[in-house]
């Protein structure tokens, strides 16, 4: 056999081919081995993210079920911005609803769309409010996040803290530039805009839908 | 692999042949990650470290991998590996994680890793080809450094903000005081190139002073072997 007759086009095709394969085997199983080593400490730090953003914007002592459990889905709800479909978890204390947690988005940034963490208490107040996702301009927008805000001692997205339909007329969740009660920055009012509505919509719609929320079992589709 | 080899591995990575400054392969980590030190530093870190790896797997396996096909199987090691980085990142630096985000999975794409492999890794003995990764990894760190440094600095007046993200107890420097008002375009996108272009501009000024250093030094008679050759690559 001459040294031509081995490297046919066949051979050195099936010969790459199964080497390729080798490879692809090989480093697959690599990646599943990691995925496997890792996947219980990213859920647990999942979970510890989601824990850490509910602990700022609902008080730990005001309720005492297992929060992160207890949820419902929400399909697409157009008061809330979800699009494509969002989570509210309920607080209960000895079984009496205490608050919801609820994703909302604001569609409307200076960058798109706004993700958002809103709790509302069973008596119509926002407990409150964070930003989960944006992408404003950084050091103009940005400051709908407190990690980014200026103001350490009171930060913009505070003011929402304890305002609820009957000291604020849904009406009245603007920005002062819009005839609203809430303040914005100078330069960056699309972004304060954007945020202030959205709550307002979110805090609106639990309120109407609070009794369904409650009552549905936990992990169903609203 | 001897002193003399390792010093010129370095000095390729680091200075002469810097991936940031000289090459400007892996642009795309450097302009969008570099908003501030800590992310940059991060996101190089996590580079060097795939670096390291992609050089020493394919250095190790280089007499197995057919030539026709090589390409496709350092995409296919490069992949894997950097899909580990990330899950690893993703469990045990998770807030850090949520930060860099898209871009841990964009260092498959980023020319560096791939330029490496295919230039030096698939020609050379794995334990010097991971000392060109992690040279090169770092020439990419002190730059990415430098340049979200500065930006943070003239931006926000601040220097390791986030480092919290990392090491729970320490907190961000206010270097211009609480007041600073920020130099916005810094943080922005083209604030990236126009930083970028400044370092190259000193960097070039740098060589540039070198240069004309060694030129103006009187030449020894006979040189030993060794002087010769960083003479040559100066």
């Amino acid at each position: 056999m001459s040294q031509d007759d081995r490297y046919t086009a066949t051979r050195t095709a099936v010969r790459t081919a199964g080497i390729m394969l080798l490879f692809t085997v090989a480093f697959t199983a690599m990646m599943s081995l990691t995925y496997k080593a890792t996947a219980p400490t990213i859920a647990a730090s999942q979970q510890a993210e989601k824990m850490r953003l509910i602990d700022e914007i609902l008080p730990r002592g005001s309720y005492d079920n297992d929060l992160l459990a207890d949820f419902v889905r929400l399909g697409e709800v157009p008061e809330l911005g979800l699009t494509r479909g969002g989570t509210a978890w309920r607080a209960r204390r000895g079984g009496v609803p205490v608050a919801v947690v609820v994703e909302a988005v604001a569609p409307d940034g200076y960058a798109g769309r706004i993700q958002l963490a809103v709790a509302v208490t069973v008596d119509g107040r926002v407990s409150g409010v964070r930003v989960t996702a944006h992408g404003e301009t950084p050091g103009l927008g940005d400051y709908i996040d407190p990690k980014k805000d200026r103001n350490r001692e009171r930060p913009w997205i505070m003011q929402f803290t304890d305002k609820g339909v009957d000291d604020t007329p849904l009406a009245r969740w603007r920005v002062g530039r819009d005839g609203g009660d809430f303040d914005y920055r100078i330069g960056a009012t699309i972004s304060a805009r954007a945020v202030t509505e959205a709550t307002g919509r979110a805090l609106a719609w639990v309120l109407e839908h609070r009794d369904r929320l409650f009552a549905a079992p936990a992990g169903a589709e609203l | 692999m001897d002193w003399q080899r390792f010093r010129e591995t370095s000095y390729n990575g680091l200075w002469k042949q810097n991936p940031g400054l000289v090459q400007l392969l892996g642009l795309c980590p450097i302009l969008a990650i570099s908003t501030t030190l800590v992310n940059a530093v991060s996101l190089g870190l996590a580079t060097v470290l795939v670096m390291a790896l992609a050089n020493l797997a394919i250095a190790g396996l280089r007499n197995f991998i057919p030539y026709e096909i090589r390409i496709p199987v350092f995409i296919l090691v490069i992949a894997a590996l950097v899909t580990m980085v990330d899950l690893a990142f993703n469990a045990w630096f998770h807030e850090l994680y949520l930060v860099l985000g898209i871009f841990i999975p964009l260092i498959v794409t980023n020319c560096i890793v791939l330029a490496r492999v295919e230039a030096y890794a698939a020609k050379n003995d794995a334990l010097t080809s991971t000392i060109d990764g992690v040279m090169m990894g770092l020439g990419l760190v002190w730059v990415l450094a430098v340049l979200g440094g500065l930006r943070e600095l003239l931006g926000n007046g601040t220097l390791f903000a986030g480092i919290d993200m990392i090491f729970p107890s320490l907190s961000a420097i206010e270097v211009f005081g609480h007041d600073y008002a920020g130099f916005l375009v810094t943080v922005l996108p083209p604030g990236a190139f126009f930083t970028l272009g400044c370092l190259i501009a000193a960097f070039n000024w740098i060589n540039g002073r070198l240069a004309a250093r060694a030129a103006r030094r009187p030449r020894p008679a006979t040189p030993p072997p060794a002087e010769a050759e960083s003479a040559a690559q100066g």
